[in-house]
């Protein structure tokens, strides 16, 4: 079975709560809590969509996404990635990831960015 | 230099002049002790030369103790005129910078 | 008198001493020094050289060489008399380099070499044992005499044999208690030098009465008194033996006026025990007239002895016997007390001079060379090895004396032994003028001058004294003491200039040289630093050896000195040369120096240095130390500046950092709360989902509450309008109070709490909340962050010195790097693990901010083997702070 959504997000409720609103949706979503091994649990998940936190423990979102990136497995590269930020909107992050979403956010947005980027 | 004050000269000289007097001290001392035994051993071994040692043991005491308090109010008056000298001498510079009215001058003085 | 009372009195006499050295210690403490300080006591100290040889001896002496016994005491008056020139230097120069013994000097000056100071421990030692063991057996004899009251001195008896180990035991008590009570930076023993100032006082004070007994009680006056002296040198007995000799008294003068600088108890009271050189203008005259007093009624009482006295009498113990068989019970009893101070206070200091010598220069070196190891391993408490070593040496010291007083039997080869350790240590003489006075001079050479003193000294003076060997045969009437004298003497310093002009000093030894020799502070070499961070490890290591407060407070004070906050000073040379002399102080120059070279890296001598060396002499101008300072103005001027410059544009980015920060501290609980709502909000929700998704809600929602609590907090504490409620508190019951609240942080961990409950009892007049909110902070940040497998957290307290409080929080985790450590204090710096926090990473912010109202300081302590907090609390919070008591 392949796996829709990996979700890497270190607080708790937040994860908690996109888990319950794109699990409602029928998405199948699995949760890492910490930017180290990040990119170890992409590569291990192959998820058709990564929603990756800005803010991260250890290792941050950017980092995270640029390893993804630069990953020498072309398909595993071009995953889809969709950024929360709880920073306001950044021009670079934006060019790197498939779509930013800030927070805080509607969870009607959420459910429509990922619908769209799993279509 | 004209209006070097005349006290510091002599001050200073005062105090050279007791430091020499402290490093002749010693040796004098040394001399008045050992040449007596050298030359009559006889004469000075028995009642007279405690006289002489001992009077000669005082008058050193107070040699010390004269000449330190010498040296100590030598080197206090020196250092009065030297700061009375390096005093006029800022005043001067001073005076210089206020007339030229270069006030740099005066704030590099003041920051050294 | 019968022997329990004299008994009984001594022991009065001996409380009183440990008394006295207790109060003068108790008062250093407090910092009151100013009467420890005074040139008087000092000048008393300097008595320690009239041992009980000199007190009892003398009169012994003059009966046997007439005038001749005056030798000892004119020879030191010589010195004296060029104390302004001569002394003055030598406390100067080793001030500077804060020597801690004569062998220290020697190798400080000679390139930091510690076989050379070994070598001249070890001359100290051997000539020191029979020379203790000569006290002891004063004492003894004394105790005899007395209480047994016949005038010939008792044979020996039973009820004596044990009293030279009571003697000995007790006075290396009092050495341990008093002399390693603690390793200072400076070797200073307030209360042994008060102590001796006192004996000496008694000393001085029993022999002039005994003096003015025996010429206005017992002879008719002065003038009578020369009458009997003429006469006696009339009597043919006496003539021959009265008659000086002019090579022994110039030998005997030359050596005697040696001993008062190289003795290592003159040496530590004269020199170590100084704190400058000025009081030698006091002691320059007054120390020979203490000599003076002490000699001048010797022949009168020589006289009246043999007068008065049974032929058979030992005449060194004239002084004890005249006084009893005339019935003056009281003014023996003086006398006695006056002999049995000369006694002690020489056993006393040299105890603490040789002790000093062997932990320096045997056995610290030794046991450094036997534990060679990284120097990132050493952990050891080397405080408490070096004080331990000394105890042990000064028990052997003091042993040994004992064991070589009981060996010989109390025979009359302890009669000679005065001398033998001052010729002895008379070879000390020749390398240290010229280390003071020629740069040429060098190691070779001292080692070879030195060395073939030593030897000719056992050979011609110390073996024949003890028994073994003898002199080869000499001419009549040449003197078999003067000619091992001067032959001794004048080869050492023969070959200790020719090996000197032939050799080639290093340069390490050339730089000590030109310090030593023009009596200016020593040249600050750069030292190959391995790596930025070596001021934390350099930290650690002056711990090992000062203890944790004395260190930093060095460190703090050098930093500070730069223009630098905190305790880590930039390692120059400036920094790093006066940290070397420093812990010379305590440990020795050589020791200190090889300690540095491991952990600071190697000396580097570059040519420059070298040019320096060349025209280094100018270098003392005044104008160039005017020069000198104002650049170091300058450079502290720079200093600051560049920090604050540093502090500002960190602080520009911070603020920038703190907006994005505070965004994303308050969107993070934002986002739940959103999400969570909206989730509410759809129908088709379980009530136990409605149940646990509104606890999330309201858990969010107090986080956000308390962020902003915590910001509005900052806010008003950084703005001064904080409402402070000052009551007194116990400082005990806040540290219990915060341990107990800060345990809910990661209960999970069990963490061993190291507390000194007694010293934590300090009233305490502050914002007792707000101090319990910085005591809290600080724990819990040691309980999140502690790495280690089993946390430790010690907390001190203490009185502080300006009266207020001062508690240190030390874990045992793996601490803050020392980039960081200038950072912890900012909004927002968490520091590695944001997810553990838990709260805003504004807490140790706040924890300054409320110190700061308090009207304290919180610092973080680095080098303390793990994360150490100080919080300092000023005797009540300042005047200006706004406040309401209740």
């Amino acid at each position: 079975m392949v796996l829709d959504i990996l979700m890497i997000e270190d607080e708790p409720n937040i994860a908690e709560a996109v888990r319950f609103i794109l699990g409602r949706d029928g998405w199948q979503l699995q949760l890492h809590a910490d930017g180290l091994g990040g990119i170890e649990a992409i590569r291990q998940a192959r998820p058709r969509l990564v929603i990756l936190d800005l803010m991260l423990p250890h290792r941050s979102g950017a980092e995270i996404l640029a390893d993804l990136r630069s990953d020498p497995d072309a398909a595993l590269a071009a995953t889809p990635v969709l950024m929360l930020t709880a920073r306001g909107q950044t021009p670079e992050l934006a060019a790197q990831a498939d779509a930013v979403l800030g927070k805080p956010f509607a969870n009607d947005d959420l459910r429509a960015q990922v619908r769209r980027m799993l279509a | 230099m004209p209006d070097r004050p005349l006290f510091l000269e002599r001050a200073s000289f005062r105090r050279r002049r007791l430091g020499d007097a402290a490093r002749v001290l010693p040796v004098v001392s040394a001399l008045l002790v050992l040449l007596p035994v050298w030359w009559m051993p006889r004469l000075i071994s028995f009642a007279a030369g405690a006289a002489w040692f001992f009077g000669l043991w005082a008058a050193l005491i107070l040699a010390v103790w004269a000449l330190h308090r010498a040296l100590l109010r030598a080197e206090a008056v020196t250092l009065r005129a030297e700061a009375a000298v390096v005093e006029a001498a800022r005043e001067r510079a001073a005076a210089q910078a206020a007339e030229t009215g270069d006030t740099a001058a005066r704030d590099s003085h003041g920051a050294f | 008198m019968p022997f329990e009372t004299l008994v009984a009195g001594c022991l009065a006499y001996v409380a009183l001493m440990f008394a006295v050295a207790f109060a003068a210690d108790r008062a250093a403490e407090r910092g009151r020094v100013r009467w420890l300080d005074h040139p008087l006591v000092y000048t008393l100290s300097l008595s320690v050289y009239c041992s009980a040889w000199t007190f009892y001896g003398a009169v012994g002496y003059a009966t046997r060489s007439g005038l001749e016994f005056a030798t000892i005491y004119l020879g030191p008056t010589i010195v004296c008399t060029g104390a302004w020139w001569g002394l003055r230097r030598l406390v100067r120069v080793a001030r500077m380099h804060h020597v801690t013994s004569i062998a220290d000097l020697i190798s400080a000056r000679f390139g930091k070499s510690n076989p050379l100071a070994a070598l001249i421990t070890l001359i100290a030692v051997i000539a020191a044992t029979p020379y203790i063991a000569l006290q002891l057996k004063s004492v003894r004899l004394s105790f005899e005499v007395f209480a047994t009251e016949t005038p010939q001195g008792a044979a020996p008896g039973g009820a004596f044999g044990g009293i030279g180990l009571w003697v000995a035991a007790g006075l290396a008590l009092f050495t341990i208690l008093f002399g390693t009570r603690n390793l200072a930076a400076d070797e200073r023993h307030h209360g042994v030098v008060t102590a001796i100032a006192l004996e000496a006082v008694v000393k001085l004070l029993a022999f002039l009465a005994l003096g003015v007994f025996v010429v206005w009680g017992l002879a008719e006056g002065p003038a009578d008194m020369l009458d009997r002296i003429a006469r006696a040198g009339r009597d043919p007995e006496l003539a021959e033996g009265w008659l000086l000799r002019p090579d022994r008294w110039t030998a005997l003068i030359l050596v005697s006026a040696a001993a008062l600088v190289t003795l290592p108890r003159m040496f530590q009271v004269m020199v170590v025990e100084a704190a400058d050189e000025e009081r030698l203008h006091v002691a320059g005259w007054a120390f020979p007239a203490y000599l003076f007093a002490m000699s001048l009624f010797v022949l009168p009482i020589t006289v009246m002895g043999r007068e008065l006295l049974p032929a058979d009498a030992n005449p060194d113990l004239f002084v004890l016997t005249l006084p009893a068989a005339a019935g003056q019970n009281l003014l023996a009893f003086l006398v006695f007390l006056g002999g049995f101070s000369a006694a002690t206070s020489m056993v006393v200091v040299c105890a603490i001079a040789l002790a000093t010598m062997i932990s320096n220069h045997w056995i610290v070196p030794g046991w450094l060379a036997l534990r060679r190891r990284p120097a990132g391993e050493e952990t050891e408490d080397l405080r408490g090895l070096v004080l331990n070593a000394r105890r042990l040496a000064i028990i052997a010291v003091v042993g040994a004396g004992w064991v070589y007083h009981e060996a010989s039997g109390g025979g009359a080869a302890l009669a000679s032994m005065g001398l033998v350790a001052f010729t002895g240590m008379a070879q000390v003489l020749p390398t240290m003028l010229g280390g003071l006075l020629w740069r040429g001079a060098n190691r070779r050479g001292a080692y070879a001058g030195f060395g073939t003193g030593f030897a000719l000294w056992l050979a011609l003076i110390f073996l024949p004294s003890i028994g073994i060997g003898a002199l080869p045969p000499l001419p009549e009437r040449v003197d078999p003491l003067a000619f091992s004298i001067f032959l001794s003497l004048s080869l050492n310093t023969l070959v200790f200039i020719g090996v000197s002009i032939f050799g080639f000093p290093d340069p390490v030894e050339r730089l000590q040289g030109l310090s030593f020799v023009s009596a200016v502070e020593p040249i600050r070499h750069s030292r190959m630093t391995r790596g930025e961070d070596r001021a934390e490890p350099l930290l650690a290591m002056a711990r090992r050896v000062w203890g944790a407060d004395p260190a930093l407070r060095f460190f703090q004070a050098e930093a500070a000195q730069q223009g630098k906050s905190g305790y880590l000073p930039d390692l120059t040379p400036n920094f790093l040369t006066r940290l070397e002399r420093r812990l010379a102080g305590s440990i020795g120059a050589a020791t200190a120096h090889a300690m540095i070279d491991r952990v600071a890296g190697g000396v580097a001598l570059t040519v420059s240095d070298l040019l320096q060396v060349a025209d280094e002499a100018q270098r003392a101008k005044e104008e160039a130390q005017r020069l000198e300072s104002a650049t170091t103005e300058l450079a502290r001027t720079a200093t600051q500046l560049r920090e604050a410059n540093d502090k500002l544009t960190a602080l520009s980015v911070q603020k920038d950092a703190f907006l994005g920060q505070i965004s994303h501290e308050l969107r993070t609980p934002m986002t739940s709360v959103r999400a969570f709502s909206e989730i509410l909000m759809t129908p088709d929700l379980s009530d136990e989902e409605r149940a646990r998704f509104a606890k999330i809600i309201h858990d969010e929602a107090g986080r956000l509450t308390r962020l902003l609590d915590d910001l509005l907090d900052l806010s008003v504490l950084e703005s001064g309008r904080a409402q402070l409620t000052v009551t007194a508190a116990n400082l005990h019951d806040l540290i219990g109070r915060a341990l107990s609240a800060a345990s809910a942080t990661r209960p999970e961990r069990s963490f061993t709490v190291e507390r000194d409950m007694p010293s934590e009892h300090l009233p305490v007049i502050t914002d007792a909340d707000r101090l319990l909110q910085v005591l809290i902070n600080v724990i819990s940040n040691s309980r999140k962050y502690c790495d280690s497998d089993r946390p430790v957290l010690r907390i001190r307290a203490r009185r502080s010195e300006q009266g207020g409080a001062q508690i240190d929080i030390i874990d045992n985790g793996s601490g803050i790097d020392a980039s960081r450590q200038s950072l912890i204090f900012e909004k927002f710096a968490r520091l590695n693990d944001p997810a553990r926090a838990g709260g805003a990473g504004l807490g140790l912010a706040i924890c300054r901010e409320i110190m700061a109202v308090l009207g304290g300081d919180i610092t973080y302590l680095p080098g303390q083997g793990g994360a150490a907090f100080r919080i300092e609390l000023p005797r009540r919070p300042p005047a200006g702070a706004a406040q309401t008591h209740s």
